[in-house]
């Protein structure tokens, strides 16, 4: 299981920073979102995999029962993701806002802020 | 010894809430003052209670480390902390005057207050994954305030600090990911010594350059300085002179932490890598600063080639050059805080902020004009101010190790420093304003929020320069708390952490560990 | 977009989606659930809500401003931690009132980790409904 998501962790960042080249703002962003899921599938597999073992712990007991999953990786990705979450809408409202006032999503045309040299 | 760890992370946060509930009134800057205030006196308490005992150590929620979040102080984290409340309060000073009310009941006071949580946080933590999400807070904040103005050019200054920072995050928390996957630990003392156990040492060092390109980012440290040059001429004058003070100082700060704490295993690769990095962002961000007429963007990029200075410190890694760091660290904060803030009121006075079009501020406002000499020269680092010594430790340092082409580049890059500084000086100040304006300090309005945190970090500036031996003597301490990880890692975990020659936790009873924290 | 059936139905919707987000957050402390995904739940029904009639019918039946609530929120959250303050533990560590406790049965058992998970709830309904109403209006 490990070496199969470690090859999708590849690919993931691969599309990732094939789309993150692209001068569009939009597809950097997908490409900024496909990256932070291979980080989180990273921490994920970090953890090493145990399968259908959930880190329960039964009705009544202190401590869960034979060997079952690391929780604390989930826990690191459940946070990394809610964390994600609110940066990236953040940042599609921020693409929406510079497409209203700059009319362009092409970020060779964003030179507001650094604006080109005179002559 | 947990509440005064928390108490500088509280009290912004509070701070930030009742000031976002009263943002459509004019009390809300007040409280940010306040707020500030009593922030300040909790990071004095800390700094006197890490004098007094050495590493300060606290768990949350009394998880025993390392399984729980750990809040450490050491002198370095402690000297952050209370330099940061200095910032903040001086910009919430400022603020009064600055941040109009619009931008008041847009909620600006409850963001900068919980930037100031997010970046004394990160000062604090222990916890890998704690210093990432406390990135994120801050990142958040800095977002929030950067584009509050909601101006074209914030707008576009915002897209690409936001575009790479969250680079920078991600590729952080792939760090994490690794470095865990490699040791099954996120405290940063426990991790200390479990990658000494780490098998393959070539992939440690993998990780740590991963790390190191996340944080350089973050630093602002050559080849990933550009979101800097972008972004920071765009806020208002209180949002860049926080940005510019401390924002990059976290990037700084959580490479000396982690390279000295957890990946000093292979300096010989690690640390040249950072000496080259070093030199190279000195130089370019001197030589950008020389091309630019825009008051903030001279600025901005002199803080990339300031950072330089303090890579240079880390790079070196003896404890002279770390001395250096550390001083460097606390100096520029203070002075370059300052140069914005003195931006922002030569720009009230003058109406411009490119120095080709303003002028006259000699003449009209001679006060200015010296408050403006002291942290320039400190910047430059003309003696005695407080730049001489920094810069004249960090170049005795490299001279000790015989690094002589790099001593060669950080004078040179002071040099042109001056030049920058000439420029500002002869333009702004000496040669009068091309339209006739005469602009008089009397004549602004609200002046006294301006000019009382300009004076107040003048005069630190002074007092270190004019008396640098306990400064020198405290930044001693510090490095050689960076170099000797031991106390901070028996702080956080225990005495019998290193005690024991062949390093076997396991047999040491969670309960007895938990015994020793208290 | 005005849609009669959507209309109609998110009423229902809105109502369960309400009530179930509580019982997510109520029985968050030993089973899967708690107050960031009874927080997302809440939010869902009124993002619908918004959906069907407009986000200026959805603030005004959320009676308070998305991010006042979570300035509240975050409020609640600290408090918590602060809390074990009174019993001079370590910031954030929980603290626990047993109603009704017998030896065998630990009766109702609060704690201030239910209100950690309460602000919560509140921060990320907040948040998460200031964002999507920005997102609406812009549109």
């Amino acid at each position: 299981m490990e070496p199969l998501l470690s090859i999708l962790i590849g690919v993931l960042v691969a599309a990732s920073v094939y789309l993150m080249l692209a001068r569009n703002l939009m597809r950097f962003l997908f490409g900024l979102i496909l990256l932070s899921n291979a980080a989180n599938l990273a921490i994920f597999v970090s953890g090493r995999m145990t399968a259908g073992a959930p880190p329960l712990v039964p009705d009544g007991l202190d401590e869960p029962v034979g060997v079952v999953a690391n929780a604390l990786p989930q826990a690191l990705v459940l946070t990394a993701i809610v964390i994600g979450f609110g940066l990236f809408a953040f940042a599609l409202i921020l693409a929406v806002r510079a497409y209203r006032s700059l009319g362009t999503l092409n970020t060779d045309e964003m030179r507001v802020a650094e604006p080109k040299e005179q002559g | 010894m947990s509440w005064y760890l928390s108490l500088p992370l509280i009290l912004p946060f509070v701070t930030a809430i009742i000031c976002y509930l009263l943002r459509d009134r004019a009390i809300g800057a007040w409280i940010s003052v306040a707020g500030s205030a009593l922030g300040l006196v909790a990071a004095g308490v800390l700094m006197a209670l890490v004098l007094d005992h050495g590493v300060v150590a606290g768990q949350m929620g009394n998880w025993p480390a390392p399984f729980g979040i750990t809040l450490v102080a050491d002198l370095l984290s402690a000297v952050m902390v209370l330099i940061t409340a200095i910032t903040a309060l001086a910009v919430a000073i400022y603020a009064l005057s600055d941040v109009n009310a619009r931008h008041g009941s847009l909620g600006y006071h409850a963001l900068f207050q919980i930037l100031i949580a997010g970046v004394t946080g990160a000062f604090l933590t222990g916890d890998l994954f704690n210093l990432y999400v406390w990135f994120e807070v801050m990142l958040i904040a800095s977002f929030g305030l950067l584009i509050i103005n909601g101006g074209k050019e914030q707008i576009d200054g915002g897209v690409k600090y936001v575009a790479l920072n969250l680079v920078s995050t991600i590729l952080f928390l792939m760090g994490i990911g690794l470095l865990y996957g490699q040791t099954g630990t996120l405290n940063m003392a426990d991790l200390a010594l479990k990658v000494q156990d780490v098998e393959n040492q070539a992939l440690l060092t993998v990780i740590a350059m991963m790390f190191m390109v996340a944080f350089g980012v973050k630093a602002a440290a050559f080849p990933v300085f550009f979101w800097l040059p972008a972004a920071y001429h765009t806020p208002s004058f209180s949002v860049s002179a926080v940005f510019a003070g401390l924002l990059t100082k976290v990037g700084v700060y959580a490479l000396m932490r982690m390279f000295t704490l957890v990946f000093d295993h292979d300096i010989g690769y690690t640390h040249t890598i950072l000496l080259w990095v070093a030199c190279f962002t000195m130089v370019t961000g001197v030589l950008g600063a020389a091309a630019q007429s825009d008051f903030r963007k001279i600025l901005s990029f002199h803080i990339i080639s300031q950072i330089g200075y303090m890579i240079l410190g880390l790079a070196i890694y003896t404890p002279l050059a770390l001395v250096g760091a550390v001083f460097y660290l606390v100096h520029h904060i203070i002075v370059k805080a300052n140069l914005f803030l003195i931006g922002g009121i030569s720009q009230r006075l003058t109406g411009g902020s490119d120095v080709y079009k303003i002028g006259g501020l000699y003449k009209s406002s001679p006060f200015l004009a010296v408050l403006f000499l002291i942290p320039a020269f400190s910047l430059a680092g003309f003696p005695p101010l407080s730049g001489f010594w920094a810069k004249y430790v960090i170049v005795k340092a490299s001279l000790d190790e015989g690094l002589w082409v790099v001593a060669f580049i950080a004078l040179a890059v002071g040099l042109m420093t001056i030049y920058s500084m000439t420029k500002i000086w002869a333009e702004a100040f000496w040669k009068p304003h091309p339209d006739g304006i005469e602009p008089k300090l009397s004549a602004l309005p609200g002046r006294a929020a301006l000019l009382i945190p300009v004076i107040f970090l003048a005069v630190l500036t002074m007092v270190i320069g004019l008396m640098p031996d306990p400064f020198v003597e405290f930044a001693t301490r510090s490095s050689v708390q960076l170099l000797d990880s031991t106390a901070y890692i028996t702080a956080v975990l225990g005495e019998d952490a290193i005690a024991v020659p062949v390093p076997d936790l396991d047999d040491i009873p969670t309960t007895e560990i938990l015994e020793v924290e208290q | 977009m005005k849609s009669i059936i959507l209309i109609a139905g998110s009423r229902l919707l809105v109502a369960l989606l309400v009530v179930f987000s509580a019982y997510m957050l109520l029985r968050g402390h030993n089973q899967p659930g708690g107050g960031f995904i009874g927080g997302l739940v809440a939010a869902t029904g009124f993002v619908i809500f918004a959906i069907a009639c407009g986000t200026e019918d959805a603030r005004r039946a959320l009676r308070f401003k998305p991010t006042d609530i979570a300035a509240v929120g975050l409020g609640m959250a600290l408090f918590a931690g602060i809390m074990a303050a009174i019993w001079s533990d370590a910031f954030f560590t929980g603290q626990w009132l047993f109603i009704n406790a017998t030896p065998e049965d630990k009766g109702i058992p609060l704690s201030s980790v239910l209100i950690f998970d309460v602000g919560v709830f509140l921060v990320v309904l907040g948040s998460v409904l200031s964002i999507v109403f920005a997102l609406e209006e812009e549109v």
